[in-house]
């Protein structure tokens, strides 16, 4: 089995590099494109425009798979209860408190640039969810249970946004249409709510399933 | 041969390994990782190709922002799934081929 | 546009979103009534769509305004609104289904979360079908999958979550070959817009196309349990919830099938010829297989997942037939739907049976006929449609099948076709003949909700009928009135 595998990776990783040796130079050149509509996009950054705006269908469905992995993982550890913490270090408790408030900053930051440059809500919300999990293992914040309604809105409450928005432009005549004067602030409508979901979400794949045998 | 196909190359050389590794490793964690090693080589390959003509490409770097968050979610859907199996069982592999008939 | 407030292929995807986040906000097992409501909506939608296309031809909605290759394009033809039409036709019985199901005691705890991993199972298969973008369907698989496995751990037990983990693993190198195809063709051509690389894909392609065809034919062949990737369905679909399995081998299974038809008459197009023969030799060991499976097994629902290999392989007898004269296309979307309405009956049979009797094995289901004969009758007509025989419509299916074979002179498929027929009735009437043994007293079987019953019937007198409106749908796969298949 292994002798099979290996001839066959062999022959995949030859015959993968001798093709890209010969790709031919791409009849399409999409970044010129990008280019040309970067004023209409609403943000400055041509990633960000093609994330949130020019493909922003794909970022859409992208968060329906985030939070359809979380839901599964509620399903596995549903019926448990976290085991008690330890007392944690002294030096992290300290140590997690002052990160904290840099931590909301840099993700606030992180959500304002990403109109400008690299960023946005993505980013912004995996370094709340990283705030999360520092805190849950400083001992300062429980494991999560449940999730009770509060915690189930904001799970959703970043997706539900994106989809109102992308039904109501639906009458401008195409699903996730931006006016161009009203882009920016409705993208960046979107990647607020997002930012909070996103980092409850991230948070929560980790925060549900710990300290339980599961 | 530019940077971007140099990455590329490396890409596909861990697409490889990676695939190679889910199918023939046997503890899940280790298969996990192998997938995230597979996935970073097709990553690689999007971004490789992007820059190779020297003007960078933005959609493919959006497309691996994309992937690399399905990635994670998977990731994170298979750790719990191996997870619950070693709870209820105390196994760390699926022993392949078992059938329950 | 006037129009696009209700455009249907729009709505098609956003309700199931919208509803999937509701039932989550809503709490563990509530939404029912929301989810069969908004199905109900979706129904029409799907059938306004399919009636639109068959007046005026296929129709684009560009996302986001922009159009290929620079946005998604959402395309809906013949071929998407006849699968759309299956994905709703069977997700509304099979969720008045599972709300009766789930109602059960046995099966309480099962429900915590099925309703959104079940809206975001039909929204990612609705977008799937209406998707013309290459990287826009990968994220569309990768929903699919992932709400798939989440719907298989449902059972929480072990053999459940030993299931689930090996679906997803198959699914995650699947989709990894399947996005290296579309990084390779990104980096070939510059665009990954379907419609746009129809034409730039001409004659001798280079070798990187070649490969990336591979690969995304190979993940998708085994995201479609094509033998010899088909080790996973059985303990998957044979362990999950009866109303998961039935989602799962009707509609989950076609998703992957219908991106192969896809791209084999699209943009592969050039390249389909070599892989034609290969695809018809796995299908046949694939219906050989699977109904040899069935025959010996002893467990009701691993039967009936072995019977959904068998009947997937028929599908890919499809490829080595396209070429020829004949309704080989019709014929492979009419099997597609046929068997996707004919297996969410049996499974949802197969899900009262074992209610009734309290067991998953064929022993235990001695003389269960008469406390269930309506579960019965629906299992017999499903069964008709699997077998293949006449007014169903997998009869119609395998008809055609089995004309473009002679057609084309190519007999040997012939044989496999009328062989997969009879093991088909094999193990349908292994079935039949435990549960109308006569056994004497009173075997204490368990009393039914009369609702799941009926939607057993439903579905399976549907697969039956759909044999005598066969002609109108695959007229839907011809386009409006000039006769020429969509691609």
């Amino acid at each position: 089995m292994k002798a099979l595998v290996t001839i066959a990776g062999l022959a995949l990783a030859a015959a993968l590099i001798a093709a890209l040796l010969q790709l031919p130079p791409a009849a399409v050149q999409l970044p010129a494109q990008v280019a040309a509509n970067m004023a209409q996009s609403g943000v400055e950054h041509p990633v960000t425009a093609v994330l949130l705006n020019f493909r922003g269908y794909d970022t859409l469905l992208e968060v329906a798979v985030l939070l359809l992995a979380l839901l599964t993982l509620l399903t596995l550890s549903g019926g448990a209860a976290p085991a008690p913490d330890g007392g944690a270090d002294a030096l992290l408790r300290g140590v997690a408190r002052l990160a904290l408030p840099l931590i909301v900053l840099t993700a606030g930051y992180l959500l304002w640039a990403g109109a400008h440059r690299p960023g946005g809500a993505f980013q912004a919300g995996a370094v709340l969810a990283a705030g999360a999990v520092l805190l849950q293992l400083a001992g300062l914040l429980p494991a999560w249970v449940g999730p009770q309604r509060l915690l189930r809105l904001g799970l959703v409450l970043g997706f539900l946004v994106f989809l109102g928005v992308a039904a109501t432009l639906l009458g401008g005549g195409a699903l996730l249409r931006y006016p161009p004067e009203r882009a920016g602030g409705l993208i960046l409508l979107i990647e607020a709510g997002l930012t909070l979901s996103l980092g409850l979400i991230l948070a929560g794949l980790f925060l549900f399933v710990t300290g339980r045998r599961s | 041969m530019s940077t971007g196909l140099l990455y590329a190359l490396a890409g596909v050389l861990l697409f490889v390994l990676g695939a190679a590794g889910v199918v023939v490793l046997a503890h899940l964690l280790r298969k996990i990782l192998a997938f995230n090693v597979m996935g970073s080589g097709a990553f690689l390959v999007l971004v490789g190709l992007a820059q190779r003509e020297g003007v960078v490409d933005p959609v493919p770097q959006a497309m691996v922002l994309t992937g690399i968050v399905v990635a994670v979610a998977a990731t994170a859907l298979a750790l719990g799934l191996a997870r619950a199996l070693h709870a209820r069982t105390g196994r760390t592999g699926l022993s392949e081929g078992a059938r329950l008939d | 546009m006037t129009e696009a407030w209700l455009d249907p292929a729009a709505w098609l995807i956003l309700l199931p979103l919208s509803w999937a986040s509701l039932t989550f906000l809503a709490g563990p097992g509530r939404g029912g009534r929301l989810a069969i409501a908004a199905l109900a909506v979706q129904c029409a939608l799907a059938l306004g769509l399919a009636l639109e296309v068959a007046a005026t031809g296929a129709r684009v909605h560009a996302v986001g305004g922009w159009g290929a290759p620079l946005g998604i394009d959402l395309l809906a033809d013949g071929l998407s609104a006849v699968m759309l039409l299956l994905t709703q036709a069977v997700a509304l019985p099979i969720a008045v289904y599972a709300q009766a199901y789930f109602t059960d005691a046995h099966h309480r705890q099962e429900a915590t979360w099925f309703w959104p991993l079940a809206g975001f199972l039909i929204a990612a298969m609705n977008a799937l079908f209406l998707s013309a973008d290459l990287f826009n369907l990968y994220v569309t698989l990768e929903l699919l999958g992932l709400a798939a496995v989440g719907l298989v751990a449902l059972g929480g037990g072990a053999a459940q979550i030993a299931a689930a983990m090996r679906y997803l693993l198959v699914s995650l190198v699947a989709s990894g070959a399947y996005l290296l195809g579309v990084a390779l063709i990104y980096g070939s051509y510059g665009t990954v817009a379907i419609a746009t690389l129809g034409p730039l894909i001409g004659q001798g392609p280079p070798l990187a196309i070649w490969l990336a065809a591979g690969l995304m034919a190979a993940g998708l062949a085994a995201k479609s349990a094509l033998f010899p990737f088909h080790f996973w369905l059985p303990p998957a679909h044979g362990g999950a919830p009866a109303p998961v399995s039935a989602l799962l081998s009707a509609l989950v299974v076609k998703a992957s099938f219908y991106l192969v038809l896809r791209l084999w008459l699209g943009p592969f197009a050039p390249l389909a010829q070599t892989a034609a023969a290969l695809a018809g030799a796995l299908g046949a060991a694939a219906i050989l297989w699977g109904s040899w499976q069935a025959l010996r097994t002893r467990h009701i629902k691993r039967l009936v997942a072995w019977s959904t290999v068998a009947q997937l392989g028929y599908l890919f007898l499809v490829f080595p037939l396209l070429a020829a004269d004949g309704a080989a296309l019709q014929a492979g979307v009419m099997q597609a739907v046929a068997h996707g309405l004919a297996k969410a009956a049996m499974f949802a049979a197969a899900g009262v049976l074992m209610l009734a009797t309290g067991r998953d094995t064929l022993e235990g289901l001695a003389g269960v006929a008469g406390r269930v004969p309506l579960t019965l009758f629906a299992f017999g007509l499903a069964g008709v449609t699997i077998m293949g025989l006449p007014p169903s419509g997998g009869f119609l299916a395998k008809w055609l099948l089995i004309d473009a074979a002679l057609v084309s002179g190519q007999w040997g498929w012939v044989v496999v076709i009328i062989a997969g027929g009879l093991l088909a009735a094999g193990y349908v009437f292994r079935v039949l003949r435990q549960a109308f043994l006569v056994v004497p007293g009173d075997t204490g079987f368990q009393p039914v909700p009369r609702r799941l019953e009926w939607m057993a019937f439903v579905l399976a007198t549907a697969s039956v009928l759909l044999g005598l409106r066969g002609v109108e749908l695959m007229a839907l796969l011809n386009g409006p009135g000039d006769g020429q298949p969509i691609s």
